[in-house]
Parts: structure tokens; sequence; C-alpha cells
């Protein structure tokens, strides 16, 4: 049973937004990395670039296939994990404390429009 | 699971790591009856294997294996295959499951003339196959299927079962070929007997890294055995088979484009159909691509304009919105340990 956590945010790709005041941070969720398998290489934005809603951001690449990084919300990358270019099987070990890209959010109403940690659980069965 | 020509087969029974692991240190075991089996019988059968067939299978003894292509006449692929020497006159072939219709056809169409009873036997073959350096222990202890002193490349008939000294994972193996029902006891004996079930995820990532080619990837109707650098298995010297005058042309000429092994520095993973630049500039694709299991690197396969496939030569590879620095080198990433 996958791991989902109360607090955050979720998008139907599997992406998370832990918030916190204006700052957004953006991982995939316990599911997503169950689904790819180990986790070789994270393919992650720079500082300072825009990523929009909905929009493709970096991929997550398993043995497998890389699977694309689709954007909860849109802002400004503010910080991008380094850790996951040595040690990309951190997101499978923890992909909740092991966040992807921290963004300062743009339009935090977006938030409205991902589901909450029960929501996504039902998601997640279906 | 995934659906795979007609089979509904699985990418992986536990994680790709593990079971790839297990074939290179222990052993694993495959269920490939998907592959396609057609026998040639008949007073003609040597000549016309021969005739279709890229290798030389003129005078070999019985029990003998060969690798080789079944090409067109303008020298592209029509599949790579296993022939087995079962007897004087009598063939077996082990084709693609992918192809098994077209190929099939090709060889109805390559018969005229011949005096032959083909048949295409992949309904009836089960097809398992053991890879691993524990494989033999396996073989004769579970199985009881005594094939200590096969020598690599060499088949034996065990009451109607047919096993070779044969696989697609740079290991030494074996694969075994026999009614569903034999072959689903086998399965069960193993899995039993504690062998680790592998799926087609690590199949791919195996051959992969010894740099064995799978049809589709790196040999098709447009890629010919001397493009992707599997000339060692096209015997000029034969009188003649399908696609010969062809294939001698490229070999002379040199081919326009060349299959070598690519070693990026960065991990992004090179993949099927990525773009492969040189100062910016197209200079081929990605045939094959992985971050390498056994060896820790991102490394591929790629289908190069000739002119770049010089060792060492500094490439780049497209991979999403980034271009990422490569360089060529030999496309084996792990050596092979096959028993002699």
């Amino acid at each position: 049973m996958a791991k989902v956590i109360d607090g955050l945010f979720y998008s139907e790709s599997h992406e998370y937004v832990k918030v916190e005041g204006n700052i957004g941070y953006i991982g995939i969720s316990d599911y997503a990395q169950h689904a790819l398998g180990n986790v070789v290489y994270v393919d992650m934005p720079d500082v300072d670039d825009e990523i929009e809603a909905g929009e493709e951001f970096g991929a997550v690449e398993s043995v497998k296939a890389a699977s694309d990084l689709f954007a909860p919300v849109s802002g400004t990358v503010i910080e991008v994990n380094d850790a996951l270019d040595d040690q990309p099987e951190l997101i499978n070990q923890d992909p909740y404390e092991n966040w992807i890209v921290k963004v300062e959010l743009s339009d935090k109403s977006q938030l409205d429009n991902l589901m909450d940690a029960k929501a996504y659980a039902k998601f997640c069965e279906k | 699971m995934a659906p795979f020509a007609n089979f509904c087969m699985p990418i992986q029974y536990r994680n790709i790591q593990l079971e790839h692991l297990a074939v290179r240190h222990k052993c694993g075991l495959f269920d490939v009856s998907h592959m396609g089996e057609v026998t040639v019988k008949g007073q003609d059968a040597e000549r016309y294997v021969q005739h279709i067939f890229t290798n030389d299978v003129a005078d070999a003894p019985v029990g003998k294996i060969y690798y080789g292509m079944m090409c067109y006449e303008n020298g592209g692929t029509v599949d790579d295959l296993l022939v087995y020497k079962m007897g004087e006159n009598d063939f077996f072939l082990v084709i693609n499951a992918a192809n098994i219709d077209k190929d099939w056809a090709w060889m109805q169409q390559q018969a005229k003339g011949f005096d032959i009873v083909l048949q295409d036997r992949s309904e009836f073959y089960g097809q398992i196959a053991l890879q691993g350096p524990e494989a033999e222990q396996r073989m004769e202890e579970v199985l009881g299927l005594p094939c200590r002193e096969m020598a690599f490349y060499t088949c034996k008939t065990i009451d109607g079962v047919i096993v070779s000294r044969t696989g697609y994972t740079g290991e030494d193996g074996f694969e075994i070929y026999a009614s569903h029902d034999y072959i689903q006891r086998c399965w069960d004996k193993l899995i039993d007997a504690g062998v680790q079930p592998c799926g087609l995820g690590c199949r791919d990532t195996l051959r992969f890294e010894v740099g064995l080619p799978l049809y589709g990837d790196e040999l098709s109707e447009e890629i010919s055995p001397v493009m992707a650098g599997l000339g060692m298995f096209v015997k000029f010297d034969k009188p003649e088979f399908v696609g010969k005058e062809a294939l001698a042309k490229q070999k002379a000429e040199g081919p326009a484009k060349k299959l070598v092994g690519i070693e990026l520095e960065d991990k992004a993973i090179p993949r099927h159909g990525y773009m492969v630049l040189k100062d910016g500039r197209p200079i081929g694709e990605v045939t094959t691509g992985y971050h390498g299991i056994s060896v820790d690197k991102s490394v591929c396969m790629a289908l190069v304009d000739a002119e770049y496939a010089v060792l060492g030569t500094e490439v780049e590879i497209q991979i999403r919105k980034k271009v990422f620095p490569g360089k060529v080198v030999k496309k084996q990433f792990y050596h092979k340990s096959y028993k002699n």
C-alpha cells in the first residue's frame, strides 16, 4: 500500500506539493516511485527556471523508462535537490523527504485544483 | 505485464535490477515460449538453409548451432535467428516472436524449387531459458537433464526434448524446447527450487550490456548485419545466399551507417530513438540505451553516419531539452562469460 501524507497536495500525474508559506516543495508520490521501480536519474530544471502548472519540467528515470514530471503548480525554481544527482535512489527510499524542486509559488489558488491526501489515496486505488 | 508479439509478457516479476543481477551472479529463469520455431527437413534442407541464412552450415556436425540472419536481396534484415542442426538435412530454426508471420511467409516464398518440408512449430513448442553461472548445476540437479559435457552453441535431444547451451544474456546457460506441458513442469520445478523468475525487462538489459542485437532496434529491414557490425555471421565465401551481393558491396565500400557504442559522462539515459549529434548536427539515432546495471554508467548503442563511428569520437545526445556529451566506445559494455 502506497504511503500518502496528510497536508500535501497531489496531482493526477502523481506529483505532490508541500506548501510552506509561499514556497512549494515538489516531488513524486510514494505510489509513483513504486510504479517506476529503482530510480537511476532525475532530470531537473535549473534555478530561476519558470515552471507552468500542467507542463513538463523534468523527468524521473528508472531502468524501464523515462517518466516526465509535470508541474502541479506554477512558480519560479529557487532550489533543486542536488543530492539526487549522486543518489537518485533517495526518491525510492523516501519520496516525501526527498523533494525534487523548491519553487516560489506564483498563484496559490492553483492548489485548489489538486487533491488532498484522502482524495489522492482514493485516486490511487482506481 | 505488457503486450508483446501477441503474447502478454511480464516485464518484471519483482524488480529488473534484482533479476538482472541474479542472472549475472547465480541464475535466472525466462519463459520465452513466445519465440518461433520452424523445422526444415527433406533432401534439400541443407541447401535451403544455406540459401536463406547468412552463416555457413555446410558439413556441420549434428548438434551444432549457428547464429546468423535472413536477409532481403537488398541486404536489409528479415530476422536474426539460430539454426540447430538436428540431423542430416534436418534443421530447427528459432526466430523472433514479433517476426513469425513475416518470416514464415518469407521462408515459404524462398522454398520454391527446393525439395523440403517446412513446418511452423511455434504453436507447439514452449521454451524456457535458464541463464547464469549456476545454470548447469540447476539443469542437472533440479531437472535431471545431463548437460555438463555440452559445449556452447550445441544441442541434443533427450526423449524428444531439445536442450541447447545457448542464451541471450552473455552468461552461460541453456534453453529447453518442448511441449507446453513439459515446459510448465520444468518451470514449476525450478521456481520451487528457488530459481529467480526473470521478465522481459532484464532480458533486454542483459543482452544490451554484452552488445547483443535485438531485431527492431539494432537490426531491421533498413539495418543490415554489415551495418550492425555483425559481418562475422555473414559468410561471403558461400557460393550463394539471399542478399549476398548487396552485403558484399556494403562491406567493400563501407556501409553509410554503423552501429556503435556511446558512453555518456552524465547519468541521463539515452533511449531508443533519441538523436545523436556532432557539433549540433544530427548524425544518427540511439537504438537501445540504459543506465547499465552491471556497469553503473549511462550507455547506448546507436546507428551513426560511418565517419563518426571511430572509437573515441566525441558526440552529443539530445535527451529531452538538453544535450549531453559522450564518446564512441566498443558496443560491449560488460564481458560475456560463456562456457567454451
